[in-house]
C-alpha cells in the first residue's frame, strides 16, 4: 500500500471523525452557536419548588425567556429562594408579573411559567437584582390528595 | 489437598503480579524518552490497519445494531403512547453505554488480535531481536505507533458508530414504524447534553482504547514463540481485553452517571 494513499485515507479518515462530532453536537445534542446572550438576574421565593432543577426553562406562553440560576434557602424566613437569569433579547417585564411553577406535560420536567402583569404609568419595570413578589408554587400531589379526600368526606 | 490449593493460588498472584509488573515497564519504556525518528508516519500506516480496515465492520455493527434498539424500543414505548421519544432513548442509550463498549468489544475483537498476532509472529521470528541488535528500540519502533494509533482509533470508531446508529434508528422509527421525524429530532435534542453524554462516551472510549491496545501489545510482545504460543496469546488478548472493556464501563458509569 503506497504511502500517498494511506495518508489519503487517514485524512479523510480524521476529517470524518470531526464531520461525526459537528453531527453529534448539533443535530443530537443540540448545540446552538448563537448562544443565548447576556441576560439580568431576578429573585422569587416560593413556598415549595417542587422538582424544579437548575438551568430549568422560564417560559412566557411556550416561549423560554430565562433560565433557573440557582435554588437556595432563606435562613431566617425558611422560605426556597430562586435566581433567575432572564435574557436581555427577550425583554423586560413590569413589576405586577407573576411566576407559577408548572409542569411540562403530565410527567414532564417542571418549568417556571412568568405572566406579565398589566402595565400603568406608576408601574416599574423589573431590573437586574430586583425580587418578585407575585408567586404560586408547585403543586403538592400529596395536598391535592388530602384536599380532594376532605372535599368528598364534607358532602358525605 | 489443601497445599495444592495454596499452591494454586500463590503460583496465580505470582504471575498475576509478574505480568503487572512487565506490562507496567513494558508501557514506561515504550512511551518515556525520545521517540522514534519516524513516529509520525508509523502511526498514520497503523491509523491506516487499525481505524479504516475496521470501519467496514463497526459501520455494519452500528447500522444494525441502531435499527434493532429502535424497533425493539418503539415495542415498548408505544404501549405508554411514549413513542415520541424514541429519538430520545436510542441516542441517549448510544452515546451513554452502546456505542463506547460495543465499538470497543469489536475492535478488541478485529483489531486487538490482529494487533497480537501480527506482533507475536515478529516476536517468533525474531525480527524483534535483530531489531535491538542493530540499537533500533523495537518498543519505540514497533509498539508505540501502534499503542498511539489504537488510542487515536477507538474514540474515532466511536464517533461513527454512533452517528450510523442514531440515522439507523431514525430509518426504522420514522420510515417505517411511523414516528414523527421532527419530533424524533427535537425530543432527542431535548434530552442529550452535549458535556454529560456525547464528551463522556469519548471519555469512555479513550479509556477502552488504552485497556485494548495495551493487554494486545502485552500478549503479543511477551508470547511464547510457537504457533500455539501465538494462538493463545491472541486469544487471551480478545478475552482479557473484552472483559477489562465490561468491567471498566461498569466503573466509568458509576462515576459519570452514578449519582
Amino acid at each position: 500500500m503506497s504511502q500517498k494513499k494511506v495518508e489519503l485515507w487517514v485524512g479523510a479518515f480524521v476529517i470524518a471523525a470531526m464531520l461525526s462530532l459537528a453531527i453529534l453536537a448539533f443535530s443530537v445534542a443540540g448545540l446552538s452557536l448563537r448562544g443565548e446572550g447576556s441576560s439580568y438576574t431576578l429573585y422569587a421565593s416560593f413556598s415549595n419548588v417542587g422538582g424544579l432543577k437548575v438551568r430549568s426553562p422560564v417560559k412566557l406562553g411556550g416561549v423560554v425567556v430565562g433560565r433557573v440560576e440557582e435554588i437556595g434557602l432563606d435562613e431566617k424566613s425558611y422560605m426556597p429562594v430562586v435566581r433567575l437569569a432572564m435574557f436581555e433579547n427577550r425583554g423586560f417585564y413590569p413589576e405586577t408579573s407573576s411566576l407559577s411553577i408548572l409542569t411540562s406535560g403530565l410527567l414532564g420536567e417542571q418549568y417556571i411559567g412568568i405572566q406579565p402583569g398589566f402595565i400603568d404609568e406608576d408601574i416599574g419595570m423589573l431590573a437586574d437584582g430586583d425580587r418578585i413578589e407575585d408567586t404560586k408554587s408547585a403543586l403538592v400531589l400529596e395536598d391535592l390528595i388530602g384536599q380532594f379526600i376532605y372535599s368528598i368526606n364534607k358532602d358525605n | 489437598m489443601i497445599s495444592a490449593y495454596l499452591r494454586f493460588i500463590g503460583r496465580f498472584t505470582l504471575a498475576f503480579t509478574q505480568t503487572v509488573g512487565r506490562s507496567g515497564l513494558m508501557l514506561w519504556r515504550t512511551l518515556w524518552g525520545r521517540p522514534h525518528g519516524k513516529l509520525l508516519p508509523l502511526t498514520i500506516v497503523q491509523i491506516f490497519q487499525l481505524g479504516i480496515l475496521s470501519l467496514p465492520i463497526i459501520l455494519t455493527a452500528g447500522l444494525f445494531i441502531g435499527m434493532v434498539l429502535s424497533l425493539q424500543g418503539y415495542n415498548v414505548l408505544v404501549d405508554y403512547a411514549a413513542e415520541e421519544s424514541l429519538g430520545s432513548m436510542v441516542a441517549l442509550s448510544l452515546l451513554r453505554e452502546l456505542g463506547p463498549v460495543v465499538t470497543a468489544l469489536l475492535f478488541a475483537g478485529r483489531a486487538g488480535s490482529a494487533l497480537t498476532a501480527e506482533i507475536g509472529l515478529m516476536q517468533s521470528t525474531e525480527q524483534l531481536a535483530s531489531m535491538e541488535m542493530m540499537a533500533v528500540s523495537p518498543l519505540k519502533r514497533v509498539i508505540a505507533p501502534r499503542f498511539l494509533a489504537g488510542i487515536v482509533t477507538l474514540p474515532i470508531l466511536t464517533l461513527f458508530f454512533n452517528v450510523i446508529a442514531i440515522w439507523g434508528g431514525y430509518l426504522i422509527g420514522v420510515s417505517w414504524k411511523g414516528v414523527d421525524g421532527g419530533a424524533y429530532w427535537s425530543v432527542m435534542q431535548g434530552s442529550v447534553e452535549y458535556l454529560p453524554d456525547v464528551f463522556n462516551g469519548i471519555i469512555k472510549s479513550v479509556v477502552f482504547a488504552v485497556m485494548i491496545a495495551w493487554v494486545a501489545l502485552y500478549n503479543g510482545y511477551y508470547v511464547v514463540p510457537n504457533a500455539q504460543g501465538i494462538s493463545k496469546a491472541t486469544t487471551q488478548t480478545v478475552v482479557v481485553s473484552s472483559l477489562l472493556v465490561l468491567a471498566m464501563d461498569f466503573v466509568l458509569t458509576v462515576f459519570m452517571f452514578g449519582s
